[in-house]
């Protein structure tokens, strides 16, 4: 088994979708969110997935084709 | 003697080891290094530090790492300017500039790094990496150098030529990304999950994060041990504008300064300001970018401490702003015209964003405000090459330079 650390961030036409419960149904994957904020326009939940790599790597295109944009936890590495 | 004492997650408040690690276990919130502050209160005087170095080890006490491991190239202690004709331009009563320009690699990275290579010695590492825009870049390659290390530096492949140069000079293992930001940040993300090395800005975040206080430290004690009234700091991630934030509070708990009011206001570019829209949205989450900007220093459109920068501007009554690529252009030609200093594009930023900040009202002019410039001019010539007073070129002739001086009226 895989995990991975990610962070979501849902714009206005996404937030209010329960896209996070969709994706651990359609995939075999299983969702920890860790920290999440979530307000009328925008939110951002930073969770674990666990499952098998090609699973996870599914699950992440189809909430990215969602609309969902997908960071590493660690958020932008490469810096000034 | 220092006086670090554990990691503490930023959100949950829970306590790990002073390893090489940089997200709790429970919640992924980021740690932090706490400290022992009964013990550096009481090893720690103006006088103690007014005898030290002239470099930002004279606040070793305050700091996350063993001084026996340093490497010291000359970071820190960079002069504070009390600016004349800036101020009058703005119409400020009382400005000062904070000039890391004068740092060994030319910026303010060599404070954090500086404390990253001091714990990665102390953890016992030989190799020391950093995905960078420049400036980080320069300064990992120049510690890396002056310690015997090795370092592994990664960097876009479309960097200015002043950044390039400035890294390989001290011959790190120099790799350029032909990708786009997203590329960058995925290949390096991955290159540190598997390879056991020193990333500074990833497992050695917490110690490295930690040598931005110093300027706070340094802006106080220049100040005869007070803080001023407002700082205006450049935004990438977000952490320069937090831990500038921390290290006033720092001062201020051990007494080495008596009252903190100082409001706390930052600055992005246009092309990449996922802080100051949201701050504008009146929000604290912001939403991430894609950047796409001259100031590539700032080019971080998913800043990891964005959220506790917006955090500290709620705190203190500061605000944000953002320039655009030409206002950084007038930002960068606007202070070398009045106060001499050259600065690279971040700089301009700021210059763009204290102006609006202070037009807009946000900034009372009697307020005293330090304005910090991070980072020094050599490094992105080509943003403003072609916007240069061309020279007056002639014959080695005397009387055919007076023709053309005689033309300038």
């Amino acid at each position: 088994m895989a995990s991975k650390k990610v962070r979501f961030t849902f714009s206005t036409e996404t937030v209010k979708e329960p896209l996070v419960y969709q994706l651990g149904h359609e995939f075999d994957v299983v969702t920890s969110i860790r920290m999440a904020d979530v307000d009328d326009s925008i939110g951002w939940v930073i969770l674990e997935l666990v499952g098998d790599d090609e699973e996870i790597s599914n699950a992440l295109n189809w909430i990215s084709d969602k609309g969902v944009r997908i960071d590493p936890l660690e958020g932008d590495v490469v810096t000034g | 003697m220092s006086y670090e004492v554990a990691l503490k997650c930023r959100e949950c408040g829970r306590k790990f080891e002073l390893l090489a690690i940089y997200s709790c276990e429970f919640c992924f919130g980021p740690l932090e290094v706490d400290y022992d502050y009964k013990q550096i209160k009481l090893n720690t005087s103006k006088k103690s530090i007014e005898n030290g170095p002239e470099s930002l080890w004279r606040y070793a006490s305050l700091l996350p790492c063993d001084p026996e491991y340093k490497v010291d190239i000359g970071a820190g202690f960079t002069p504070l300017i009390k600016s004349k004709k800036l101020a009058e331009h703005l119409g400020m009563k009382n400005l000062w500039i904070k000039n890391d320009t004068a740092n060994p690699t030319w910026s303010f990275k060599d404070r954090v790094v500086s404390m990253a290579i001091a714990r990665a010695r102390q953890f016992g590492y030989q190799d020391l990496a950093c995905a960078s825009t420049g400036n980080l870049a320069n300064s990992v390659s120049a510690h890396a150098a002056k310690a015997n290390m090795r370092a592994l530096v990664f960097m876009p492949d479309d960097l200015e030529s002043g950044k390039v140069i400035g890294s390989s000079i001290y011959n790190p293992i120099l790799t350029m990304i032909d990708g786009n930001y997203d590329d960058v940040n995925r290949v390096c993300t991955e290159l540190a999950a598997s390879n056991d090395w020193a990333f500074v800005n990833i497992n050695m975040r917490p110690y490295y994060a930690e040598g931005s206080r110093t300027l706070a430290f340094e802006v106080a004690e220049q100040l005869g041990w007070r803080a001023p009234d407002h700082c205006v700091v450049p935004m990438a991630s977000g952490s320069l504008f937090t831990k500038i934030w921390k290290g006033f509070n720092e001062i201020r708990n051990i007494g080495l300064i008596k009252d903190l009011n100082t409001r706390m206001s930052g600055a992005q570019a246009s092309g990449c300001s996922p802080i100051s829209t949201a701050f504008k949205n009146g929000s604290v989450n912001f939403i991430p970018q894609k950047p796409k900007t001259i100031a590539r220093s700032l080019a971080i459109g998913n800043p990891a401490d964005g959220y506790y920068a917006l955090k500290v501007m709620e705190e203190t009554n500061g605000a944000a702003e953002m320039a655009s690529d030409e206002e950084i252009v007038d930002g960068i030609k606007l202070l070398a015209e009045s106060e001499g200093i050259f600065a690279e594009t971040a700089g301009g930023v700021s210059v763009a964003c204290l102006k609006k900040l202070v037009a807009s009202g946000v900034i009372n002019t009697d307020e005293e405000t330090v304005l910090f410039i991070t980072g020094a001019g050599l490094k992105t010539i080509e943003a403003v090459k072609d916007e240069m007073n061309p020279p007056i070129m002639i014959p080695p002739n005397a009387e055919e330079f007076m023709a053309e001086f005689n033309k300038l009226g």
